[in-house]
């Protein structure tokens, strides 16, 4: 039998691949915020080298990366680097990437794509593809009334950039939507609107129970207005919040000693949850464990958590909660909540002994002095990092999947893991039966990536615990195994994907 | 002399922000029984008296600016002493220095300061400083005719020495900002582009977590301010694992730690010029079991020379606080001139010969390094003549 001829991958394709793969890291991850170790504009700047870098070059996989899984900012910078520069697009790629810069406006949650199209604006982007692109949302927009109200200065800017003939067509919804945006005083013979909430909002100037029909964002500035008690407004208007406005009020009420109001920690993000119980002082953490497991569970199943994360097998979580786990003033404690959301998925998880985590400084006991070990909920970023030490206790655990959350940057001893992972990949397990993934959840713009512990091991970004399905499923490409085909193979696969999803929730673009 | 060392502290691994490299020091055993804390000085000036009476205003006083005195309060019999925290019964003496008022001083009595029953304020680094300032304060002990008449009369006063304030060293705000202190950790050594610039040791975890910011507020030599414009990395340090000798899981443990005291090894290499070194020390006060000293290493123009300040245990030699700082190369001649001369009997021939060199060489020294103002003006001048006559001389010649 003659052996199939082996292909040599040309270095075109290494680049390409390696590209793509530093690419997607970063948009896991970078959001241009400040972190720990950088400011604001290093992170800017790395990453809006990186944009203008991959449009020039890969087109079409960079247009394809919006349904890879990034995050919302860097889905939003995609679309508006598209727009910008439409005439770059080949006749050939122009169907999919409309339909892929759609469904993507469509999928965002809606203060991030009304500031999509805001940003069009703000970048002066204007030609017949974004102008059709706002026309179509907007006519899309199942409540745009709704819109109207809550992101007002963003739709209206929308609107006029666009030109979006709104007073002018017979349809009574949009004329009135006009009227609401661009003249809500001036009208042409009576003041009153037909669409309720416009009608509310109308009223709100003058009535102070018409204040709480109105979404939470809008109505706190008519509660300023009417002088309206501060615990009275909390506990009247809390139907109307969301359940991010929820969890972000609940010290607030408490202060105002109004009702708190309720939350559905199903529906929370298990990472937006995790980070508001790191905010609370250490003592109140534990009346948060219910919520905090019964999130865990909504995420496993809404993200597809429960095929991928049991396949592991015996998983140990090697856990950074160094003082650098802080984050910043703009992202606080995001590494460390990060790293305890993932602790509380991995335990959901995983059945009874087959998961274990190693704290880089474990939590410290409720009661000084010893007893019992501290409760993972009173965790703290603190101290010195030291990933090599809860690594070896995770290896000689004999874990079969070890996941390292870390933002890379080790000091005790500097490349210590590194090293651990150096010697055990080459000398003790060259044979791979230790699957370990290091997960980082901070981008360093020095490097253009999420910094990495050591070459053996793939580093992917990850922002949020709910990604950690995606990021684990995309460490087998990382890990320089699979070639570009592969690659794009796996890219083309989720466009579809994603772009069934759109389609199934019963969008129709061209209506 | 005896050589410093840093008895009942371990080193750990650096933590490295651009040109600059903390090393944590940590403590091995908990010792409660010496707590440090922090007293801030908002005024511009502090004026310190060192001698004299209140009432007719001091005859030595010391000039600066202070922002922070510590309150040191310890227990005799080895139980926890409390930190002094926000205490303030230092009598206010702060005062307008000029008609506009936009400046203020603050008197102060003494660098070390009795306030209640085991406890003191004293002066950081200010001790040290103070220290070297007075060293051969006093002047020609013999009259000879080539010192000016104010050396015989005012001795070296007034002396002074410029240093440069901690935020003015690139980078060193971030790499404080952004280090990662460590559970035991009571202790830090700075290095600036691998040079050391300081070396702090508190008595307590607690304390060093409230005193790690006050290391901005320190002073640093003009060397460590030139290497922070310069250098934007550390040299790049790397200790690896052996592959060979790695069988097991812990074989692998074993190698870790090993690099950790490699690391820790290498640090205490590279201050190598403070710690163990010879340091001739004063005490300056005894606080039950503690001795307060300050000290100055020895002097060896070739090397690098640090002053400081510290509190040692009696007999175990525990260090429970450490101030250092480095002196630059012009500092260090300086001190080194004035220390050849009283060795000699401040006998400019004899010195010379000491040297090397002759009584023009010695003088045109000694004037080069600012003491231009204890020679008498003649002798002086002769010295720059001559100077200059061989120079021209020597133009001829070729």
């Amino acid at each position: 039998m003659i052996p199939e001829p082996i292909r040599e991958y040309s270095r075109a394709e290494q680049v390409t691949r390696e590209d793509l793969i530093l690419f997607l890291n970063a948009c896991f991850v970078c959001t241009g915020q400040r972190e720990f170790y950088s400011d604001a504009d290093a992170q800017r700047v790395s990453i809006e080298f990186l944009h203008a870098y991959i449009l020039g070059n890969y087109r079409l996989l960079y247009a394809r990366t919006l349904a890879a899984g990034v995050n919302d900012f860097n889905q939003a910078e995609i679309v508006l680097n598209l727009l910008a520069t439409g005439r770059d697009t080949p006749f050939e790629h122009r169907a999919e990437e409309n339909s892929l810069i759609t469904a993507t406006l469509q999928m965002l949650p809606p203060q991030r794509a009304w500031r999509l199209l805001e940003q069009i604006r703000q970048r002066r982007i204007n030609n017949r593809r974004s102008r059709s692109l706002v026309r179509r949302f907007v006519a899309g927009r199942e409540e745009i009334a709704f819109d109207a109200v809550k992101y007002r200065s963003k739709v209206r800017a929308a609107a006029a950039h666009a030109h979006l003939p709104l007073g002018k067509t017979t349809s009574a919804r949009t004329a009135e939507l006009g009227r609401f945006l661009f003249r809500p005083n001036r009208s042409e013979g009576t003041p009153i609107f037909s669409t309720a909430l416009f009608e509310s909002v109308r009223q709100a100037h003058y009535r102070a129970e018409a204040v709480y029909e109105l979404p939470y964002t809008v109505a706190e500035g008519f509660a300023a207005k009417h002088g309206i008690p501060r615990d009275v407004f909390l506990k009247r208007i809390a139907s109307q919040m969301t359940d991010g406005e929820k969890l972000r009020l609940q010290a607030t009420a408490e202060r105002a000693q109004s009702a708190v109001p309720a939350l559905d920690p199903m529906r929370l993000s298990l990472t937006r949850l995790a980070l508001y119980v790191l905010s609370l002082p250490r003592e109140k953490r534990e009346a948060f464990s219910d919520a905090l497991r019964q999130s865990a569970r909504a995420t496993l199943s809404r993200t597809g958590g429960q095929t991928v994360l049991p396949a592991l097998g015996r998983v140990a979580a090697v856990l950074d909660n160094s003082y650098s786990s802080s984050g910043s003033t703009e992202k606080r404690q995001r590494p460390l909540g990060v790293a305890l959301a993932v602790h509380l998925l991995l335990q959901e998880a995983a059945g009874q002994g087959h998961y274990r985590a190693f704290w880089t400084l474990p939590p410290r006991p409720a009661v000084m002095g010893g007893g019992e070990p501290g409760k993972p909920l009173s965790i703290e970023a603190r101290g010195q990092t030291d990933l090599a030490t809860p690594l070896l206790d995770a290896l000689e655990w004999g874990a079969e999947t070890i996941l390292i959350v870390s933002d890379g940057f080790e000091n005790d001893p500097p490349q210590g893991a590194g090293e651990v992972l150096r010697v055990f990949r080459t000398c003790l397990d060259p044979r791979r039966r230790t699957t370990i993934i290091h997960l980082n959840p901070v981008f360093n713009p020095e490097e253009l990536v999420p910094r990495a512990l050591s070459p053996h091991v793939p580093t992917i970004g990850l922002r949020g615990a709910e990604d950690l399905a995606t990021a684990v499923g995309f460490a087998r490409f990382a890990d320089g195994a699979m070639p570009l085909e592969g690659l794009e193979s796996h890219l083309a696969a989720q466009r579809d994907r994603f772009l069934e999803r759109v389609k199934g929730t019963g969008w129709n673009p061209s209506h | 002399m005896e050589p410093l060392a840093l008895t009942g502290l371990e080193i750990a691994p650096s933590q490295v922000f651009g040109s600059i490299r903390l090393v944590p020091l940590l403590r091995r055993g908990g010792s409660a029984d010496l707590r440090l804390s922090r007293r801030a000085y908002h005024e511009d000036v502090a004026i310190v008296a060192l001698g004299g009476d209140d009432r007719s205003g001091p005859s030595l006083a010391y000039f600066s600016y202070v922002p922070h005195g510590l309150v040191l309060s310890w227990s005799e019999d080895g139980t926890a002493a409390e930190a002094a925290y926000g205490g303030q019964i230092e009598k206010q003496n702060v005062f307008r220095l000029d008609q506009s008022g936009f400046s203020t001083a603050r008197m102060l009595h003494r660098m070390v300061k009795r306030e209640a029953p085991r406890r003191l304020r004293f002066l950081p680094l200010h001790m040290a400083m103070e220290g070297f300032l007075s060293l051969f304060f006093g002047g020609p002990s013999i009259a000879w005719g080539e010192y000016s008449r104010q050396a015989l009369r005012d001795g070296l006063s007034p002396r002074s020495e410029r240093v440069i304030f901690g935020p003015s060293v690139r980078g060193l705000e971030d790499a404080l900002r952004l280090f990662e202190i460590h559970d035991r950790q009571v202790g830090v050594l700075i290095f600036v582009a691998e040079a050391l610039a300081s070396a702090f040791v508190t008595s307590d975890p607690e304390d060093y977590r409230a005193l790690h910011p006050t290391l901005l507020e320190d002073f640093y030599g003009d060397l460590i301010y030139q290497y922070g414009q310069f250098y934007d990395t550390t040299v790049p340090l790397s200790v690896a694992i052996e592959d060979k000798s790695i069988h097991q899981l812990s074989d692998l443990r074993a190698a870790a730690d090993r690099v950790r005291a490699e690391w820790g090894a290498f640090h205490g290499f590279q201050a190598g010029d403070l710690i163990g070194r010879p340091a001739s020390a004063q005490t300056l006060y005894s606080a039950g079991p503690f001795r307060i000293e300050r000290f100055i290493t020895d002097l060896d123009p070739a090397r690098e020379n640090h002053i400081g300040e510290m509190i040692r245990r009696d007999g175990t030699g525990e260090l429970m606080y450490l101030k250092t700082y480095r002196l630059s190369a012009a500092q260090t001649r300086r001190v080194y001139l004035l220390s050849q001369l009283a060795a000699n009997e401040w006998n400019l021939n004899q010195t010379a010969a000491a040297l090397g060199t002759d009584r023009n060489g010695l003088t045109l020294r000694l004037s080069n390094a600012g003491f231009g103002y204890l020679l008498h003006p003649e002798i002086l001048a002769a010295a720059h003549k001559s100077e200059w006559i061989a120079r021209a001389g020597g133009g001829e010649g070729q």
